[in-house]
């Protein structure tokens, strides 16, 4: 059981921020808005665990411009795909062992 | 209580999966509309070939007259049905595809519908121009097959950015056209199928299965 909950990993702990990986696991990458409208977040709340993910090097920002207005997109790291992979795992098996 | 949590949070990471990479306001109800006018297109060509004493089997051979001249009167008549019905059939496609989102409380063109659109497109314009290119060459027996083999390829494509139904519903449009090839003679036939009933018929099975 240990073991399961460690891998349980303490970044992902937050809803948003297991809501932002799931946006990028199946998309090639996602702008700050798309996520926004998605999650139905406000923009400090989005940015500052955008943020966090950044940190733990899980996602990768990419700033451009788009007909002059700063345009940011994002995209989940190989680290971060691998991350969360472990992640669902580990709660799948957490969920067996309970039944 | 902890295993409640993480339960939400899978169904919540699966429906965000799906959400962004799939475009899931299709309304299935179009899709009957859409066959509909399909079937009242081959009826029209039908009785058209038929006034002018043709039948329906010699469908392909209708391009020349007897004398050897090419049937004007009988391709402007069927290009102007196909524009006719392609327009109808986007208007009402869009129309209800916008009803179903707003419905659901999505919006109807973000990036999933982007993306679901421009996959359809790219072989539909393919097979468009291809089309131009069979009647100028006046290749008249190939149009039909052409038309249910590009449009099955278009959805097979497009189906990898909304439901996955629409794949075999493409895979079925490509079946039609295959043996429309083959067998000229049921040309007509094969396009009402394809068009048509395919067309009803997977109209009233989305529409069952997503209520829209």
């Amino acid at each position: 059981m240990k073991e399961i909950i460690y891998a349980i990993n303490k970044e992902f702990e937050s809803r948003v921020r297991l809501g932002i990986m799931s946006v990028l696991m199946v998309n090639d990458q996602a702008d700050f808005n798309t996520l926004k409208e998605l999650l139905e977040l406000t923009d400090g709340n989005l940015s500052s665990h955008l943020k966090g993910l950044e940190k733990a090097g899980y996602v990768k920002a990419r700033k451009r411009f788009v007909n002059r207005k700063p345009n940011t997109t994002y995209s989940a790291t190989r680290a971060g795909r691998k991350a969360f992979e472990q992640h669902l795992r580990a709660l799948e098996q957490y969920i067996r062992k309970q039944r | 209580m902890i295993e409640k949590t993480h339960l939400d949070n899978i169904r919540e990471i699966r429906h965000l999966m799906e959400r962004s990479s799939r475009f899931l306001s299709l309304s299935g109800l179009s899709g009957i509309i859409i066959g509909l006018y399909a079937l009242a297109t081959a009826f029209i060509s039908a009785w058209y070939v038929r006034q002018h004493g043709y039948d329906v089997e010699s469908y392909h051979l209708l391009a020349f007259l007897p004398n050897g001249d090419t049937n004007n009167a009988f391709l402007n008549f069927h290009i102007y049905l196909a524009v006719a019905l392609l327009l109808l059939s986007f208007l009402t496609a869009w129309v209800f595809t916008r009803q179903a989102a707003s419905r659901q409380g999505l919006p109807s063109w973000d990036a999933t519908a982007k993306r679901m659109t421009i996959n359809l497109l790219i072989p539909l314009f393919a097979g468009g121009l291809f089309i131009l290119a069979l009647l100028q060459r006046l290749e008249i027996s190939l149009v039909i097959p052409a038309m249910l083999l590009f449009y099955g390829l278009a959805l097979l494509n497009a189906s990898k950015y909304t439901f996955n139904d629409i794949r075999f519903l493409g895979l079925l449009q490509i079946l039609a056209g295959l043996l429309a090839a083959f067998l000229p003679s049921y040309g007509l036939w094969l396009w009402a199928a394809g068009f048509g009933l395919l067309h009803i018929l997977y109209g009233i099975m989305m529409y069952y299965k997503y209520r829209q």
